[in-house]
């Protein structure tokens, strides 16, 4: 059974349609990148997928493992397995860091059935984790994403990948306000994660990102359609003549 | 044209202090200034909304009348109020408890009194005859707060707390009002906290419900002198039942270079009114009033400040939060007035609701009075909902609705909360904050 599948997707926000029956099928330990222009609905299928409100599916479907992904609310999705990293990870001051990931993990376990974790076994874990992305340890101390750099909040969304260990992660944008040398750091991140069970969507705009996590098969999206699937190379085809020629054909 | 006559509950509460009159403590001249507060409050009758303290809260319509006075309690009641009591003890502090009115001695703490500190029921020290200071201090009519006339009036009992100079309490004193009388009714007490020239004191303040304690109204006042140099720490929780009514006022005076650090928390009751009224008159004074609201269903819930700067060189900081879910409705009044000699004053006020429904409401009312023209003041006062984006966030990373709001609402919380100096008190303080928010999850 494929990990994730949308099929024919239809979604709208306020009066106009967004997505006009998107297709896609993931299967376990899969990477896949999304490619297109800006306003060809990239962000709002993640948004779509992860359950964010205001948006409006009116046709078509999400099965993860089979199941209705629509039915489900955003923190249920969480807690089967499906992971967004936010292009725009927020700042929430006065939750530390540290609170909200144990709080978060806790909700997942339990909603799982799963015994919760205690203090000292959850802070063994995460300074694990935080180590492996080098990640200070006084960040965990510090409110979720408060005052941190745009580097540091793309590794911190890897660290919660990590800690939350999703079947299925989104990447949105994840190149974004990155310099080089922050983008090789989250990227390995990323491709440390990469196992046989995972599977990866990787959005982007640029073909640079996927130098560092390659992926398997490369789709290109083009006014709320995918348009165009191959293998990594269409993402090279892609850098050499743009997206004007799918504009056309979408 | 306002007609001066007298409603029914007017009447039956002029009957009330005359068959009260016999059961209130205090003769001479104690006993003239309270025919004289209850002359006060006559002429000015339950406030109501057309005068402007009391325009969010309009006890007329919200109160009604002004019950009975509650019975001594018995020892079911007193049984009810221990049990209450035990409840919501506070570990390592000096416990002072009143039941329905009256000073509880075994329910309280007396034993072993530190040096320098003296604590006395109000009813013997009105019984063993006026002082002078008394009658000055802590019955000394005022005729702007009608409630707090009237509880000058009628007050039963209460504690009064005299700490020598040069003495700092390490152990915190924790005055508990226990509402224990099954059938409704008031009662009234006044506590008077004097505080020597180089002191150092902790007091709490919780008010709580024995069990089937229900609609009853607690009448409570306070008055406080701090000494030149003194500090004064203080936390106040008000726990009352859902249908209770808590109409209270404290009074602070503040001498040279001293310091009042006061929190208070509402989470309880149906209508509550506290009013604080604090005035600088000593230079170099430092104030600090923080406060947090945390309501629900039908509750309201009103905090009115007036800090008064009479002298110069003082600062005054508050931070107000307010939580307002379903059709709660919470008031914060906050009025700095600088008099015209008390230059340099620095005093600022910042104010916060957050709306949990579409049918709550927050008042936020800050009002500056400015007579001097050399000093810094500010206020600030926003009042909106919990940010979507974040509770998104927080939901995609698995975190149930009211799970996420919590979190928030904590953090929101958490700056008022963070004011309270002693590290354990201030986990008090955020203990009883997620009783509220886990009886909403």
């Amino acid at each position: 059974m494929s990990l994730l599948e949308v099929k024919d997707l239809q979604v709208r926000v306020e009066e106009r349609e967004i997505l006009h029956g998107l297709s896609l099928t993931v299967n376990p330990g899969e990477v896949h990148a999304i490619m297109g222009p800006n306003g060809s609905g990239k962000s709002t299928l993640s948004h779509v997928i992860a359950g964010k409100p205001g948006y409006e599916v009116t046709g078509g479907q999400i099965l993860f493992k089979g199941e209705d992904l629509l039915e489900m609310a955003p923190n249920e999705r969480a807690a089967k397995g499906v992971f967004l990293a936010f292009q725009y990870p927020v700042e929430i001051p006065g939750v530390t860091t540290w609170n909200f990931l144990h709080a978060a993990l806790n909700a997942q376990r339990k909603a799982r059935g799963e015994e919760e974790i205690s203090s000292p076994a959850f802070l063994k874990k995460v300074r694990e984790v935080a180590k492996s992305l080098n990640i200070p340890q006084d960040m965990l101390k510090r409110g979720v994403n408060v005052g941190f750099s745009g580097g540091e909040k793309k590794r911190n969304e890897i660290l919660q990948m990590a800690l939350f260990e999703p079947a299925v992660c989104i990447l949105d944008e994840m190149d974004s306000g990155l310099d080089i040398d922050a983008l090789r750091i989250a990227a390995d991140g990323v491709n440390a994660l990469r196992s046989p069970e995972r599977a990866m969507v990787v959005i982007t705009h640029y073909q640079r990102l996927l130098n560092y996590i390659v992926p398997d098969v490369v789709h290109v999206m083009s006014k709320g359609r995918v348009v165009k699937s191959g293998g990594k190379e269409l993402a090279l085809e892609l850098e050499e003549s743009g997206y004007a020629q799918f504009e056309d054909a979408a | 044209m306002n007609v001066v006559a007298k409603t029914e509950t007017g009447r039956a509460l002029d009957d009330a202090f005359a068959v009260a009159r016999d059961r209130l403590p205090g003769k001479g001249k104690i006993a003239d200034q309270r025919r004289k507060a209850f002359e006060a409050y006559e002429r000015l009758g339950l406030p109501h909304r057309r005068i402007e303290d009391w325009k969010y809260t309009d006890l007329r319509a919200l109160m009604r009348e002004v019950l009975p006075l509650a019975p001594g309690p018995d020892a079911a009641a007193l049984n009810r109020a221990a049990a209450a009591v035990k409840l919501r003890a506070i570990d390592g502090v000096r416990r002072l408890v009143l039941v329905d009115g009256a000073f509880a001695p075994d329910l309280s703490d007396l034993g072993n009194l530190e040096k320098g500190l003296s604590i006395r029921p109000l009813r013997e020290v009105l019984d063993a005859g006026d002082d002078g200071a008394l009658s000055a201090q802590a019955f000394a009519t005022d005729t702007s707060n009608p409630m707090l006339a009237l509880n000058g009036a009628m007050a039963t009992d209460g504690v009064v707390v005299d700490v020598a100079n040069g003495t700092m309490l390490t152990q915190p004193l924790h005055i508990v009002h226990v509402a224990s009388s099954v059938t409704p009714a008031a009662m009234f007490t006044r506590s008077l906290l004097r505080l020597g020239r180089d002191t150092g004191v902790t007091l709490v303040e919780s008010y709580l419900a024995g069990e089937g304690a229900k609609a009853y109204q607690t009448h409570d006042g306070l008055i406080v002198a701090i000494g030149d140099n003194a500090r004064l720490d203080h936390v106040r929780l008000v726990e009352d039942s859902i249908e209770a009514f808590n109409i209270s006022s404290a009074t602070v005076s503040l001498g040279a270079y001293s310091h009042f650090n006061t929190f208070g928390l509402t989470s309880g009751g149906h209508v509550s009114r506290y009013q604080l009224t604090v005035t600088c008159a000593g230079e170099g004074s430092n104030v600090e009033t923080n406060g947090v609201n945390l309501i629900n269903g039908k509750q309201h819930a009103d905090t009115t400040l007036f800090m008064d700067h009479a002298v110069p060189h003082c600062a005054s900081r508050e931070i107000f939060r307010a939580v307002v879910d379903d059709r709660a409705h919470s008031v914060f009044q906050g009025r700095i007035i600088v008099r015209p000699d008390a230059q340099k004053t620095d005093a600022k006020m910042m104010t916060r609701a957050l709306l949990l429904s579409d049918d709550a409401e927050a008042d936020n009312k800050p009002e500056l009075e400015i007579f001097a023209d050399d000093v810094t003041c500010g206020h600030g006062a926003t009042t909106g909902a919990l940010d979507e984006s974040l509770l998104f966030y927080m939901r995609a990373r698995g975190l149930p609705e009211k799970e996420a709001q919590a979190l928030l609402i904590q953090a929101f919380v958490g700056e008022a909360i963070e004011t309270i100096a002693s590290d354990a008190l201030r986990e008090v303080a955020i203990a009883t904050a997620q009783r509220w928010l886990q009886a909403r999850a």
